[in-house]
């Protein structure tokens, strides 16, 4: 019994770490918002914490609500109890998410729509991010630009890759829909295909989605770290590729 | 003032300081605690070490340690106070420009006072923002978009009753409007962090300048954005720049995101005291070289002369200041101290 709790929890761990913050596009468990996870038959009680007590509701409610439906997609999971710590709207989110509400119905005097248009705006923001960490990848192995451009999604899922470029390219696929279903696999966020003429300037206009994200992820271990007296993980001073590596091996984590 | 190696006098003007009170006393309730709470935390994430001050001194430092802090131990010949009221958190209010009023008539040339408005105080407050800009010469406010106001927990720039403000700010000589972005509650749906609403500021007041605080971060991509197609809009450096410290890999690769996008010319120093000192984040940047391989990424490149306008020259032109006409009055100051 005891063994199959201990199974059972690395289950819910690597369902939780499909879980993404939007913002950040990094896994809730990497991020240490995750502080417990416990089992009682089919019963699964998840509590997590946060950077601020400021933290966007919206943002909140959507990562509290994507973990109870993660864990609840476990074929055993019969309950799911999620709860967030201190919170300026700790009442509503930890309501609403046990009740199984969307968002207008948990905030029904502050709220006029729900969060697909957030989650879509972030998923974009995400689907650009690992798109250029791939690009720029691809590049550096010496594939020509007219070439990897030309690609559709099948002959990309063919390429010839070391870990690190399978990890960008599962990443990147993962959002690939999002930029609509043509076959072309490199499109832009409106799902037009990319130049081989200007990829230059394509690339810098989107490096700076990255480095906002990666900038906010820096910030937001440093706040959750302070204010909950734990030591800072180490990071590395600079972003690199191996920020996007280490996400995307603890989220490619296959669930037995 | 900062001395180079070389003996150069760089000026700088700080902008964006507060003199706050979070004691106990004057907490109204738990948000108030939590927001000093938080501001604490990015005290305590991004200082260096022996930078760190206990939470009973952050929490209210008091005015003869900020002069200390900003003027003689700091090197900032001049700091723009940017008021912040919070009154619904505060009894009294965290920072107010009342409150700042005391230092500048102190230090009349050491400080600049911006005041604040709020659009949702309907037409008493415009009665309001013309008195304080009689009495105070305003030549800038603070605006904190996020803060709560009765039932309501935030509003747009480009709100209809927002227009009115400007409006007013423009006809009263209130030429720079600083804007904070979060952190934020409201509108729960959409995303409050959004910089949208200055692109359409920045169009319609054309002569207006705005500066949006923290460079828009969270939301630096969208900022940059906005900034480059739009003339008048500048990025204030709070809360960026003291990665220099803890993450300087991070920070080399956002200044010079920032030289790209939006240019030497716009780009203002805050150190956003007392959350952190001047000393330690002027010494830094101005030792702060960019590496080879990020000046290759962007071609710029972060010279002497564009650390003179960031430290000091920019805001002197949104302010008037004139800079030699100011270091003139400072050093006649000094010698009759002496």
């Amino acid at each position: 019994m005891i063994e199959d709790d201990r199974a059972r929890i690395e289950e819910v761990r690597a369902a939780l770490a499909t879980v993404t913050d939007p913002e950040l596009d990094e896994s809730v468990v990497e991020l240490g918002f995750v502080t417990a996870i416990a089992v009682a038959n089919a019963a699964v009680d998840v509590k997590f914490r946060l950077p601020t007590y400021w933290c966007a509701a919206n943002f909140s409610y959507l990562m509290a609500s994507d973990m109870r439906d993660a864990v609840a997609a476990l074929p055993w999971v019969e309950t799911v109890a999620v709860t967030l710590d201190e919170h300026m709207f700790v009442e509503a989110i930890n309501n609403g998410v046990a009740a199984g509400q969307d968002f207008t119905q948990a905030f029904p005097a502050e709220a006029q729509a729900n969060l697909a248009g957030i989650r879509l705006n972030f998923g974009l923001k995400s689907y650009e991010r690992r798109q250029e960490a791939l690009l720029r990848h691809l590049l550096g192995l010496g594939h020509a630009p007219d070439i990897i451009l030309g690609l559709d999604i099948a002959a990309l899922e063919r390429l010839t890759l070391d870990g690190e470029g399978c990890a960008l390219r599962s990443r990147y696929l993962e959002r690939r829909n999002l930029a609509g279903d043509t076959p072309t696999a490199f499109v832009d966020r409106a799902g037009a295909p990319i130049q081989a003429e200007t990829l230059t300037i394509y690339l810098r206009n989107i490096r700076r989605v990255g480095l906002n994200a990666e900038f906010n992820g820096a910030l937001c271990r440093g706040l959750l770290a302070a204010r909950y007296g734990d030591a800072p993980k180490t990071l590395p001073p600079e972003p690199d590729l191996i920020d996007f590596l280490r996400i995307g091996a603890s989220a490619a984590t296959p669930a037995p | 003032m900062y001395k180079t190696a070389d003996g150069e006098e760089i000026f700088i003007i700080d902008g964006h300081v507060h003199l706050w009170d979070a004691s106990p006393e004057n907490i109204r309730n738990i948000h108030g605690k939590q927001f000093i709470d938080c501001f604490y935390g990015y005290h305590a994430a991004l200082s260096p070490p022996e930078q760190l001050w206990t939470a009973e001194k952050f929490a209210k430092y008091g005015p003869e340690q900020m002069v200390k802090d900003l003027f003689i131990d700091g090197p900032d010949d001049m700091a723009i106070f940017q008021p912040t009221y919070l009154k619904d958190f505060y009894k009294t209010g965290f920072n107010t420009l009342e409150q700042n009023a005391v230092l500048k008539t102190r230090y009349p040339d050491r400080f600049i006072l911006n005041g604040a408005f709020d659009p949702r105080d309907g037409e008493g407050g415009l009665e309001a923002l013309e008195a304080q800009a009689e009495t105070y010469k305003l030549k800038g406010v603070k605006l904190y978009t996020a803060e709560w106001n009765g039932d309501s927990r935030g509003y747009k720039l480009s709100d209809p009753a927002a227009y009115k403000y400007l409006e007013k700010a423009e006809q009263l000589g209130i030429k720079n409007i600083h804007v904070h972005k979060g952190p934020t509650i409201l509108p729960l749906d959409r995303d409050a962090f959004d910089v949208a609403d200055i692109d359409h500021c920045a169009t319609d007041f054309p002569n207006l300048n705005f500066i949006v605080e923290h460079c828009g971060l969270p939301r630096l991509d969208d900022f940059c954005w906005i900034a480059t197609q739009e003339s008048n809009v500048y990025g204030g450096l709070a809360v960026v720049l003291p990665f220099i410290h803890s993450r300087p890999g991070y920070f080399a690769k956002v200044i010079s995101e920032l030289l790209f996008w939006i240019g030497e010319d716009k780009i203002l120093f805050g150190s956003d005291y007392g959350i952190w000192t001047p000393k330690w984040l002027v010494e830094k940047f101005m030792n702060f070289e960019l590496p080879e391989e990020v000046m290759k990424e962007t071609g710029k490149e972060l010279t002497l002369t564009a650390k003179r306008k960031i430290l000091g020259e920019n805001a002197a032109r949104l302010y008037n200041v004139d800079i030699a006409a100011q270091r003139a009055k400072h050093s006649r100051a000094e010698q009759m101290v002496a």
